[in-house]
């Protein structure tokens, strides 16, 4: 799981064009990725491409750290 | 209010060239700008010939956000608008502190909008689309991503006129600086280059078919023309109010003194002469100018064989025997939805530079083309006063009036 989350965190600097080192698991998703509201949009579409798991707009209200990302990741890839 | 319109800043990004400098010296040279793509012709094209355009990168211009809603077209579009600010001496300071509005020519988006439908047939889920696919797949894509890039605040808004929709954007964005409800608006057309977008266009059998020589298959007015190539890219005009641009202190190019419209009212495909003659002597009435005043015609002439006819008989007619004629199609191909806005920035640069590009690979002309003066070699000569024809499907035309003003 470690490595799919390093690829998805490649992917997700690649996507919203940051620097790969700013995503830690403590970090804020929402401020780290600077998403604004059609952001989560493509989003959504980066983690169903990368992992096969759809997340509706709604799941990312109650996440706020990468970590509160990658658990609820695990839990529907589960 | 009856307000003086100029222009004070072009840019364009074609097949002749991906900037000013580039363009005029094609231009001057007569140089081609088509080529066959292979694709086009795997793809089921039965004549693969293009204008051959490049795609800018604006990964280092502008941000993923504002990237992320840009089809083609917009991208074109964009390039050629940071060459037409530069030139005219407009930074973002000033559109932040002006109003500043928009009106471009643009009537497709079809690579944006089958891209969108392929992903949700593949993924049976609109949700799994994007974000971007909305912006890119509406007509007014062009105005939609400047007016929000730039951040401008005046009149925003798409004008679908067929092939004479870069026209007629400049057309109405002049009336509206003329008539006092802007004092600058930023005026264009834009077009996009991609097998998918001219594929119903090809379904007409209007390109030519002479594929083994890409650049002499467009051959207006000449008696051997056997049809069109698609072309495309932007252009962008930065018009302005003559007050506004002393003001400002502005670089003045050229003044719009007059344009005309009309409408064939006739067959969906087919043109005809009446209309075309109506909104070349409307322009002119408008201009308050007799015909003889015209010192060179920027044609419409696309390489078929009616509607080339057609336009030389309404010049003919309205102009006589002798006043100078180039389409520059010969050389770009038919830059369609952009060609009005292109081909007043080919003509303001020849005007600028004292030359008249030729209309290449004309020889002979028949019973119509063949009574007008067409020019088929470069000449050094200047132009105090041009006209630019526009005519599109549907039987819409539009006819510009611009003069040369240096101060």
């Amino acid at each position: 799981m470690e490595d799919k989350i390093r690829e998805l965190n490649n992917t997700l600097a690649e996507e919203f064009e940051i620097d790969q080192e700013d995503i830690k698991p403590e970090e804020n998703l929402h401020e780290t990725l600077d998403l604004d509201s059609l952001d989560y949009i493509d989003l959504v579409v980066v983690v169903e491409s990368f992992t096969g798991v759809k997340l509706e707009e709604e799941d990312f209200k109650n996440i706020v750290t990468f970590d509160d990302f990658y658990t609820l990741l695990k839990q529907r890839m589960a | 209010m009856n307000n003086r319109v100029v222009i004070t800043g072009m840019g364009i990004h074609s097949c002749l060239g991906n900037n000013l400098k580039e363009v005029k010296e094609s231009l001057y040279q007569g140089k081609s700008g088509i080529v066959f793509d292979p694709e086009r012709k795997d793809f089921g094209y039965q004549s693969a010939l293009t204008g051959k355009v490049d795609l800018p990168d604006l990964r280092k211009h502008l941000n993923r956000r504002q990237r992320k809603s840009m089809g083609e077209e917009s991208k074109y579009a964009y390039k050629a608008t940071i060459e037409a600010f530069e030139n005219a001496k407009i930074n973002q300071d000033f559109i932040d502190k002006n109003e500043v509005g928009i009106i471009f020519g643009n009537d497709s988006v079809g690579k944006s909008t089958i891209e969108a439908i392929d992903k949700i047939r593949e993924k049976k889920d609109t949700a799994l689309l994007g974000s971007g696919a909305i912006f890119k797949s509406m007509n007014s894509t062009v105005t939609m991503n400047l007016s929000t890039i730039f951040k401008m605040r005046g009149v925003n808004m798409t004008i679908s006129a067929a092939c004479a929709s870069g026209s007629h954007s400049l057309g109405v964005a002049y009336l509206m600086i003329k008539s006092g409800l802007q004092d600058m608006i930023v005026a264009g057309g834009a077009q996009e280059v991609n097998k998918y977008a001219m594929g119903s266009f090809d379904a007409l059998g209007t390109f030519s078919p002479d594929e083994d020589k890409p650049q002499q298959a467009s051959r207006p007015f000449d008696q051997s023309r056997n049809g069109l190539i698609p072309s495309g890219g932007a252009a962008t005009l930065i018009l302005e109010s003559y007050e506004s641009a002393k003001k400002r202190g502005a670089p003045i190019l050229a003044e719009i003194l007059g344009y005309g419209f009309s409408s064939n009212g006739d067959h969906i495909s087919t043109p005809n002469s009446i209309g075309p003659t109506t909104a070349m002597q409307r322009a002119l009435k408008q201009a308050n100018l007799e015909a003889s005043a015209v010192d060179y015609i920027n044609a419409h002439a696309t390489s078929t064989a009616i509607g080339d006819a057609n336009e030389a008989k309404a010049i003919f007619k309205v102009f006589g025997e002798k006043t100078p004629v180039s389409s520059t199609k010969s050389m770009t191909g038919h830059e369609c939805w952009m060609a009005g806005a292109s081909e007043v920035v080919y003509a303001n640069l020849m005007m600028e530079n004292n030359f008249i590009a030729p209309n290449i690979n004309y020889e002979k002309g028949d019973n119509e083309t063949g009574r007008i003066n067409i020019i088929n070699k470069t000449i050094n000569k200047k132009i105090n006063i041009y006209l630019s024809n526009s005519f599109g499907f549907g039987g819409t035309n539009s006819a510009l009036i611009i003069k040369k003003l240096k101060e």
